[in-house]
């Protein structure tokens, strides 16, 4: 691949991929790699079968069952949805008739989809990879073009290999100055979202950029990218670097050795230009940033973890009504300060952070302590191999100790599925993405952070300021 | 796929900032492999009082629950309709209770192809244009025109015209994409030595007869 100084990263994702320009704009691009999961893969499968289609390439093909898992320790059931057993045998029945690549719940590479495509070599830079499941754009992260997309046009990937987007603009958002320690790319990605709208990035590609990008490992920057759907993206990238080639290296569905330097050097040309212009342009200086958490349901209803809850914002002369509805659900009023709200659970899981290093800087904030009396506290690791990793560290131990329930890899209580939830109007302390109304359970109050904030925040069994925690691992 | 031509019919308003899928159709109201069977849980936590214990009492503050909404088949709301998840189960549930349209000044991007996939229009209005609509008069929409109106205001709107194709053919997008079936094959012949990489694994797996374990 040629590098071309006024070309972006995603103009280069895009034209290796584009099979054909139409005159609206629009592309037909090649389709890599498609992963399934069980709740929006098996009816995309279905149809396909009923219209006797077949899949164009099934070694491109990837499943696994995370969603409505059972992740209670042991896995006492099969499904935590009553009833979602139909969804796990239908997965298991057309993955195997349709030989598809297949993690099936006992297999040490079941996971989160969005964990384990990185983990297995799956998302790669430079490929395309979709997957029908809005997550699908925490992959940008590898400089993998991956979006999220319906069962509808998952069959379409599946039969022709090919998925029509059309024209998008395209947003770099490049993240400058001094992350303290205690910054994570949660609280910056949540930062940003309050700071510009739910719906600001719509109809764009955002490019990720910058020193603090740079210097961020590569479990962060899938945590950065994660939420670029919430921001109301069509998907995220960030320019593959050596961390990007250190990550991939000798991972199982990645490049064998013989094209292993073809791929490097094609992942390193695919890096934006210097001439390269966008349709906008974003800066944020993280130095300033305090530790974000949400008030509201919206991922947009956030701010600093020591701010008071805001008055609802006016539009035109009169007050916003989902944020006065939002008030109403969350139990709070104006001017109450979220260090002052006391929770009822913690939970550390989903796409977003459930990575080893997540679970290793919550377990050092856990070191040694205790969870607050009356509170419950659930870890759930985003992967069977995450979950290994971390046992074989002792992370688990910590967790125990400490008072968290220490789940097997899925889903889990990222949203409610039917079954068993957090109550009703309990309030959460999560480390997942969204906070929308009954996301967690009917009437279940979630305010978003970073795993090191909910871990904080359990061990004073109210929302807290992770800047008042003492030197990690000093307890 | 259902072909869209013309349609007049009765609006609904939900004027709301970021109506997601969740709450569109709440995840345990997916309770089978299957398209049908969800427009009884469209809306669910807003549209019953009891709907999280399984329960079908209409919330009378519901827009949908109202007289005025008896037969909508035309939606209007407002910022970022349809984000969040990606379930198409929210466009099968928004379909099966009768919707045709959503009008909204801007939408979820999976949600708007979704929409696309299954001939639900989904027309894109700013705010003053969709308050001009809200007035319980019905509404028509002509795609060959791309435009929406009622017997007082009528707006053109845009659309992809490879979408705006697709939904007045009623063909279905894989039969599309299969008359190209030569330049894609063409295509990946050439792409598999410019990037022997991503192809590599399918030889190594061969091997791996990983559907006996």
């Amino acid at each position: 691949m040629t590098e071309h100084a006024a070309t972006t990263l995603f103009d280069k994702l895009r034209q290796s991929h584009q099979i054909r320009q139409f005159d609206d704009g629009s592309s037909l691009l090649l389709i890599d790699r498609v992963m399934l999961h069980e709740r929006t893969g098996t009816i995309a499968l279905s149809n396909l079968i009923d219209d006797k289609r077949p899949i164009v390439n099934p070694q491109s093909v990837f499943c696994t069952i995370d969603h409505i898992a059972d992740t209670t320790p042991g896995r006492p059931q099969l499904s935590r949805m009553p009833g979602g057993e139909v969804f796990i045998d239908a997965m298991r029945l057309q993955a195997r008739a349709l030989k598809l690549h297949f993690f099936d719940i006992d297999d040490p590479r079941q996971g989160i989809v969005h964990v384990i495509a990185p983990e297995q070599g799956i998302a790669l830079p430079g490929i395309t990879l979709v997957c029908p499941d809005s997550h699908t754009c925490t992959l940008g992260a590898l400089g993998t073009l991956a979006w999220g997309i319906g069962s509808t046009d998952c069959e379409h990937a599946l039969a022709t290999q090919t998925l029509r987007i059309k024209a998008l603009k395209q947003m770099r958002i490049t993240l400058t100055g001094t992350a303290s320690d205690w910054l994570t790319a949660k609280d910056i990605i949540i930062h940003l979202i309050a700071l510009h709208s739910a719906a600001y990035a719509v109809g764009h590609v955002i490019e990720f950029a910058g020193p603090v990008v740079g210097a961020m490992d590569i479990e962060q920057r899938l945590t950065l990218c994660n939420m670029a759907v919430e921001i109301g993206a069509f998907t995220a990238v960030i320019a593959p670097d050596a961390k990007t080639l250190q990550y991939v290296e000798n991972r199982p569905f990645g490049p064998s050795a013989s094209t292993w330097p073809s791929a490097r050097d094609h992942w390193l040309a695919l890096r934006t230009g210097p001439l390269a212009t966008f349709d906008s342009e974003v800066s944020l200086d993280v130095s300033s940033l305090a530790p974000a958490v949400t008030w509201g349901t919206s991922p947009e209803h956030a701010i600093p973890v020591d701010h008071a809850v805001p008055p609802p914002r006016m539009v035109d002369g009169q007050k916003d009504h989902s944020q006065i509805n939002a008030l109403t659900y969350m139990g709070l009023s104006p001017g109450q300060h979220l260090t002052d709200l006391v929770i009822d659970t913690a939970f550390i899981g989903s796409c977003t952070n459930s990575r080893l290093s997540d679970l290793r800087r919550a377990a050092e904030i856990l070191r040694g302590g205790k969870v607050a009396d009356g509170v419950r506290a659930i870890c759930i690791p985003g992967s069977t191999q995450v979950k290994h990793q971390a046992e074989a560290e002792g992370l688990d131990t910590i967790f125990k100790k400490a008072g968290f329930q220490w789940g097997e890899s899925g889903c889990s209580m990222c949203f409610f599925a039917g079954g068993e939830g957090f109550g009703e109007k309990a309030r959460v302390i999560s480390s997942t993405n969204r906070n929308f109304e009954g996301r967690q359970g009917p009437e279940t109050r979630t305010h978003i952070a970073s795993p090191e904030t909910v871990a904080w925040s359990a061990i004073n069994g109210r929302i807290s300021d992770l800047r008042h925690c003492p030197y990690p691992g000093s307890r | 796929m259902e072909k869209f031509t013309r349609h007049t019919g009765n609006a609904v308003a939900l004027l709301h900032d970021n109506i997601n899928t969740d709450q569109i159709i709440p995840s345990r109201e997916m309770k089978r492999v299957s398209k049908q069977g969800l427009a009884d849980g469209l809306f669910a936590n807003l549209r019953y009082t009891d709907s999280a214990s399984g329960g079908r009492t209409a919330d009378p503050d519901f827009p949908l629950n109202q007289a005025h909404a008896d037969n909508a088949s035309i939606l209007l709301s407002a910022a970022n309709f349809g984000c969040g998840s990606s379930r198409e189960h929210a466009v099968w549930a928004l379909q099966e209770y009768g919707f045709k349209v959503i009008a909204a000044t801007s939408f979820g991007s999976i949600f708007y192809d979704n929409c696309i996939a299954n001939g639900l229009l989904p027309v894109v209005l700013d705010g003053t244009q969709i308050d001009a609509l809200n007035t319980g008069k019905p509404i028509t929409v002509d795609l060959h025109q791309r435009t929406i109106g009622n017997s007082g205001r009528q707006f053109g709107f845009s659309l992809d015209a490879s979408k705006q194709q697709l939904l007045l053919s009623g063909m279905s997008a894989i039969d599309v994409t299969l008359e190209y079936t030569g330049d894609i094959n063409t295509f990946i012949a050439r792409d598999k030595t410019l990037r022997p990489w991503v192809y590599s694994h399918q030889f190594i797996e061969s091997t791996d007869n990983e559907h006996n374990t």
